[in-house]
């Protein structure tokens, strides 16, 4: 009522007045015309209208359109050098690639060397129908794997136990003993294969079996690579498939760092992931910013079990997620590499440069996919995977179309990889090194991620680091209030997805792959016949010795050889006597036992 | 006064899954609506569910499930509700369920399934129209 003299409201929206060009910015006389000669007739005539309903998220404060990411951060209409700091300069801001503070890239010559390692996650039901799929996939031309567990093996309980009941090689492939690793990676060859494991309270367990595998094949240690995501705390923040309390959860992270750096030198101890961050429904700048975090988080107990930062730095690696908003990602991307310098070399003095880089993995949104009309998943993972090349990602899964109803199909994960290879073999995307440098906009949204971390970081300092924010439950509040607006943009259309809430049609689900009960009889029986033939006195014998050193405190040697009470060997022995993950678990639970965390909603 | 007694409902996240987007969005959403909402947290057995349903004297249960595993945990859920004799307690799942096993989860007792892409708007209504009038304890 009181503001209606000036502004002309079309559909529900008031006109967009040309001052806001002249504010917070620092515009040149020739965009100040622009705005006043070109800009100001043609809004006149066609004024702007947002993506979606004309209410909440699409309308500011004074009634006018709003454009905004899908993370709720709005957008100019154009971007100048008016948008950059008035000092920024290349050589401070971006320098080349491969040089400090690394925006452009980790390689001096981008994908032209080397392009990033398409590796699709995949695991499902018995380990002898997922190894046939990881023949498949290499065959295909996949150039690492990325091994997806069930539920009980990522909770540490074996197929057998009560809990796991109806879980069983579901969500991914259900393995119990070292019997089921062998099985897993037979005929694949561990020195040559590059092998990521999505693996986390368990995954010195899950990562000893890999190696005893290995071992048997007659590979070297110092040659295998792959990656363990062995990331606690997102666990706690966001995938919840947690079971020790964050501090001896932390212990037997820092022990695989300290293993890995001895044993393994090829080998990414942790994949530091914010892709469950964002599929819990967190912003980008959430993603990025806790993800990082937690890195640092990482890097501060290591410290203080006395791990030199140049020795596990260069073994730490990231994952992110790669969503729809095409611009915003590739800033993120961008950003996390500067970032990560800046906190390696001040916050942490790191001296070597292997350690100042950030490398990761990517895979495109699963939270983005759409139960209806479920091909045009097959656009959407296309658009997100040229965001994560475009934004210079190490690795890359693409997900499969019908993943918002199962486990991809073999066709689906074709497809999947199919788009990867288009991007890299017939876009031209990867033929110039970090080509969006310079953009006005992309440096501007890669400037604004940075800053928007470095705040979030100075809240969580503040807070005492990650493990005391996550037991305030501050993340987890931030991701679960992110998630809601988002979902609430949706249902009132304020925020259009293509089939779902716009643009829908009547539709039959398609056919998907389907698992039964029988894997879990399967290795039900397996694990019977295990235990009646193994030396179980050698079982009882190595779990005894594990709990004794989980019950130390491990001490960094002066002679340069890992602690004595270092898990990972003992472990190890336990693996190679045929100790099932559930037992190994369940031995670590009573020394630390579980964690329950306080429900937040 | 039964007029007045708003919609109890518990929101309850079953099986070894930890993917809680879903399940807190909804527990947000039917609180929004006027609904009393108690959300149970992760990892619930079927005798966990049912023994807060009787405890919260709710009138709708919603079970969240992504994991392929409501074969195993729908039946047993909905067994125990008959056996402590709160059967008319509304049964809904949200989640992924596939389409052959939607027969399965009807005979099962289960009165609606939603699947993802459903409107929280939907959610609400169907529980509207479907919750029956429940005895409320002295």
């Amino acid at each position: 009522m009181a503001d209606q003299t000036k502004k002309k409201v079309q559909g529900g929206i008031a006109e967009t007045p040309i001052t806001e060009v002249f504010e917070g910015r620092h515009p040149a006389q020739s965009e100040k015309d622009w705005a006043e000669q070109t800009l100001a007739p043609t809004l006149e005539k066609n004024p702007e209208k947002p993506v979606g309903a004309a209410t909440g998220t699409n309308v500011d404060e004074t009634g006018h359109a709003r454009f905004t990411t899908i993370s709720g951060m709005p957008i100019r209409r154009l971007y100048t050098q008016a948008d950059l700091p008035q000092d920024w300069n290349y050589d401070q801001y971006l320098n080349y690639p491969g040089q400090p503070p690394y925006t452009r890239g980790i390689h001096a010559t981008g994908y032209r060397g080397k392009l990033w390692t398409m590796r699709q996650f995949s695991g499902f039901a018995s380990p002898e129908e997922t190894n046939l799929r990881y023949k498949y996939l290499l065959s295909a031309g996949g150039g690492g794997l990325s091994v997806a567990f069930d539920l009980p093996t990522l909770m540490g309980y074996d197929s057998d136990h009560p809990a796991s009941e109806g879980e069983v090689g579901k969500c991914g492939v259900a393995i119990d003993s070292l019997e089921d690793m062998e099985i897993l990676f037979s005929g694949i060859n561990l020195e040559k294969t590059t092998v990521s494991m999505t693996i986390n309270s368990p995954a010195s367990v899950l990562w000893a079996m890999y190696l005893v595998v290995a071992e048997k094949q007659g590979a070297d240690w110092k040659k295998i690579s792959g990656t363990t995501q062995n990331d606690i705390l997102k666990e706690y923040i966001a995938q919840k498939e947690y079971i020790y309390p964050p501090a001896p959860s932390m212990r037997l992270v820092i022990d695989t760092f300290e293993f890995g750096s001895k044993f393994t030198p090829k080998f990414n101890t942790i994949s530091i992931s914010g892709y469950h961050i964002r599929e819990a429904g967190s912003t980008a700048l959430q993603e990025l910013a806790f993800t990082i975090y937690d890195g640092v988080e990482y890097v501060e107990w290591a410290r203080r079990r006395g791990l030199d930062v140049d020795e596990f730095g260069p073994r730490l690696s990231f994952f992110f997620n790669s969503h729809n908003d095409f611009f915003e990602e590739i800033a993120k991307f961008r950003a996390s590499r500067k970032i990560w310098y800046r906190l390696m070399k001040d916050r942490f003095g790191a001296k070597s440069a292997r350690t100042w880089l950030m490398r990761f993995h990517t895979q495109t949104a699963g939270v983005s996919l759409t139960a209806q009309q479920p091909m045009n998943n097959i656009a959407r993972v296309a658009v997100q995977a040229l965001a994560a090349v475009l934004g210079g990602t190490q690795s890359l899964h693409t997900d499969s179309f019908d993943e918002a109803l199962a486990l991809p199909t073999e066709e689906a994960a074709r497809i999947a990889l199919r788009t990867q290879q288009i991007i890299a073999y017939e876009s031209g995307v990867s033929q110039t090194v970090d080509p969006l440098a310079g953009s006005y906009f992309v440096e501007k949204l890669t400037l604004d991620m940075e800053k928007g971390a470095f705040e979030y970081f100075d809240k969580l300092d503040a807070m005492g680091g990650m493990v005391k924010a996550i037991e305030n439950g501050y993340p987890q509040k931030e991701i679960a209030e992110a998630s809601y607006q988002f979902q609430r943009a949706v249902e009132a259309k304020e925020k259009v997805i293509v089939g779902s809430n716009d643009f829908v049609i009547e539709e039959k689900q398609p056919s998907t792959l389907y698992i039964g009960e029988s894997v879990a009889v399967q290795q039900t029986a397996k694990l019977k016949a295990l235990r009646a033939r193994r030396n179980n006195d050698e079982v009882r014998r190595t779990l005894d010795a594990l709990k004794h050193a989980a019950a130390q405190e491990p001490v960094v040697r002066a002679d340069g050889q890992i602690s004595d009470a270092n898990t990972m060997p003992f472990i190890i022995d336990c693996v190679r006597a045929y100790t099932t993950v559930g037992e190994i678990c369940e031995a670590l639970r009573q020394v630390y036992g579980t964690y329950e965390e306080v429900s937040i909603t | 006064m039964s007029n007045d007694r708003k919609i109890r409902v518990l929101v309850a996240k079953p099986g070894l899954d930890g993917h809680d987007r879903g399940a807190k969005v909804i527990a947000r959403a039917l609180r929004d609506a006027g609904m009393e909402v108690i959300y149970t947290g992760l990892r619930q057995t079927p005798e966990m569910i049912v023994n807060s349903a009787l405890q919260e004297d709710v009138d709708v249960i919603g079970l969240s499930i992504l994991s392929g595993a409501h074969n195993a945990i729908v039946p047993r859920v909905s067994a125990m509700l008959r056996e402590r004799k709160i059967d008319d307690v509304l049964l809904v799942i949200g989640g992924i369920i596939p389409e052959q096993d939607f027969a399965a989860m009807k005979q099962a007792g289960v009165a609606g399934i939603f699947n993802p892409g459903t409107p929280m708007d939907e959610i609400v209504e169907f529980i509207r129209k479907n919750v029956k009038p429940r005895s409320i304890p002295a």
